[in-house]
């Protein structure tokens, strides 16, 4: 009996590390695959030329391969988002977490990560037929589908992923340092807002990149609602076209292995070192800044 | 919304791998329950067709291999949709034609034609010179079938008083040269110019007819179909459009061009100045399933009906 259990438990070990390290393998060859297809464009137009040119031609004679429009779109719309959600998120975590009563956090909190599992093409469609003339009749702007309607609808989506990393980590500050600051005679609001939130503060900027990560490489959303001009924005209510949604709308009609089809990976490329950069911060900043003491998440 | 059939077909095959990693992980959790359940005392017999069943039907769609064809359709985008249609319809009927079918664009099409890798060249554009030319080097003899017509229609909101535009005030708009209605008549308002997105076929022609190979203005919205066209103009007071003629509705207006409106009269009679025919080329004239397929698209109560109904102009 302890044979044949012992035969399951490494049948199992093995399946399971097979399976962690299939995830691993895949994400090694879809880089490999990227860079691939990306690569070649660099035949035709110089590294130079393709992220700090201006005009994204794909496809007239000659073809302008230039996407810093498109890299400038992609910042701006995730920066604006941010500036929405941030303080949204975090201060939404810090409701949940030290003010609100159990009951009511208990109903609020799932409410919030309720909302990240709004599939990104009802909060796009939703952006586009209601946000956008609502936009146009308020603010009487020429089209409702600008960098702004983007940046709304991404840090709806940004926002849950934000406001649980941070109630997480704000959750998981001890008590012993409220109820040092309490003594001290410090106020409810002081505490949370000189010993609470520092002693928080690497789990919440983990909290803030990833949720930014997230609006820089959503797709449908801005494919939908950013209104798709490849030029650089002079303000909010222009249209503009970040990197992913030129990616989704062309790719499938791009020539196989054509100059076009290879600047979109190209462009892929470069969003890929995007988020991979964020990524990297995220996880520098959780590792150096590490809570201590008693604070660790 | 061209190319929805396609993308369901990818979406189909996600959704096969999909549920093949579902079975794999599930199957080792039944092992595990029957396990269990064994311990326990269970039904071995019906356990044991349980399993077998499980990983028949695994295997089943694992080995599911997509066939190859024996009709070969490659070229236009513009055509793909039609051919999509007519494809899916023709092998429902003559289940044993297997056709595959690619775009590619038109040029390639017919590179495919003369370099014998397709049996059929979709084109929505005649052959070239240059092309007829290679193509006899290579002994092959292009015949072309007009099998459809594309019309684009220019589209603003219904409150905008404009009716007609010429051909040169749709290309300064979209050039960015004019920017506010007032200058072609209409009201003072500025312009927001809508696209499509440059690897469509509808683009191509308006590059084609309007912008005669000049460049749109890069602050024009570019959007994925006809029907974010349709949806962004009749919400929009300031915008200007242009659509396949199948997919007008009654949100947005229609503009006359250079005085004719766009019809599907018009459009046969060649007087509507934005619209093209499309073709498919065979090599010589065509034989056997070739033959029949085109006979097929040609009918007017089979493949023109699939004409209509992706939104292009019938040939009668």
């Amino acid at each position: 009996m302890s044979n044949k259990r012992r035969i399951t438990e490494r049948t199992m070990h093995t399946l399971f590390f097979v399976v962690a390290s299939a995830s691993i393998v895949m994400l090694f060859m879809i880089m490999i695959f990227l860079f691939m297809e990306g690569i070649p464009i660099f035949d035709e137009v110089s590294v130079k030329d393709f992220i700090f040119g201006k005009y994204w031609y794909p496809t007239s004679e000659p073809p302008d391969f230039g996407i810093l429009s498109l890299i400038v779109a992609s910042l701006a719309v995730t920066l604006l988002s941010a500036l929405i959600s941030i303080p949204l998120g975090i201060l939404t975590a810090i409701y949940i977490a030290e003010i609100a009563s159990k009951k009511v956090s208990e109903i609020i909190k799932p409410m919030v990560e309720l909302l990240a599992a709004l599939p990104s093409v009802v909060i796009g469609f939703f952006g586009m037929v209601l946000v956008a003339p609502f936009l146009q009749n308020v603010f009487n702007i020429p089209t409702g589908l600008n960098l702004f309607n983007a940046s709304l609808m991404l840090a709806f989506m940004s926002i849950p992923t934000i406001c649980s990393i941070s109630e997480d980590a704000i959750h998981s500050v001890p008590n012993s340092l409220r109820e040092a600051s309490l003594a001290l005679g410090a106020t409810h609001l002081e505490t949370i807002l000189k010993v609470v939130l520092p002693a928080s503060l690497s789990g919440i900027s983990t909290a803030v990149i990833l949720g930014m990560s997230r609006a820089i490489g959503e797709t449908m959303v801005v494919l939908m609602v950013a209104g798709g001009a490849a030029f650089i924005p002079e303000s909010i209510f222009d249209p503009v076209r970040p990197m992913p949604a030129s990616i989704a709308s062309e790719m499938a009609e791009a020539p196989f292995r054509g100059a076009h089809y290879h600047a979109l990976f190209a462009t892929g490329i470069v969003l890929f070192i995007f988020t991979f950069l964020f990524n990297i911060v995220a996880d520098h900043i959780a590792y150096k800044y590490k809570q201590v003491g008693e604070a660790t998440l | 919304m061209l190319k929805t059939e396609e993308k369901l077909k990818k979406i189909n095959s996600i959704i096969v791998i999909t549920i093949a990693v579902v079975f794999f992980i599930t199957l080792n959790s039944v092992s595990f329950m029957v396990k269990m359940l064994k311990r326990r005392g269970g039904n071995m017999k019906k356990i044991n067709s349980i399993i077998v069943m499980a990983i028949a039907g695994l295997f089943f769609i694992a080995t599911n291999p997509a066939q190859a064809g024996n009709l070969v359709i490659k070229g236009s985008t513009t055509v793909l949709p039609i051919a999509q249609k007519a494809v899916e319809a023709y092998m429902k009927e003559n289940p044993d034609v297997k056709i595959s079918l690619s775009g590619g664009g038109s040029s390639n099409g017919i590179k495919a034609l003369i370099d014998g890798s397709t049996d059929i060249a979709t084109a929505s554009r005649f052959i070239k010179d240059k092309e007829v030319k290679l193509a006899v080097e290579k002994n092959v003899f292009p015949v072309a079938f007009a099998i459809a017509y594309d019309s684009i229609i220019p589209v603003v909101h219904p409150s905008n008083n404009i009716n007609n535009l010429t051909l040169k005030q749709l290309k300064a708009i979209y050039k960015g040269e004019i920017k506010n209605w007032k200058e072609v008549g209409g009201p003072d308002l500025q312009i927001v110019i809508n696209s499509r997105d440059t690897s469509s076929g509808t683009f191509e022609t308006w590059e084609k007819k309007v912008m005669k190979k000049e460049r749109i203005t890069p602050r024009a919205q570019v959007m994925a179909s006809n029907g974010a066209i349709v949806q962004a103009v009749s919400n929009n007071k300031y915008a200007i459009g242009y659509i396949g003629i199948g997919y007008l509705s009654p949100g947005v207006k229609a503009l006359r061009v250079n005085g004719i409106e766009g019809t599907e009269e018009t459009t046969l009679n060649g007087s509507f100045p934005i619209s093209r025919p499309l073709f498919m080329f065979t090599n010589g004239w065509p034989k056997g399933d070739t033959l029949n397929f085109i006979n097929y698209v040609i009918n007017p109560q089979k493949g023109q009906k699939h004409v209509a109904a992706s939104g292009y102009v019938r040939l009668y």
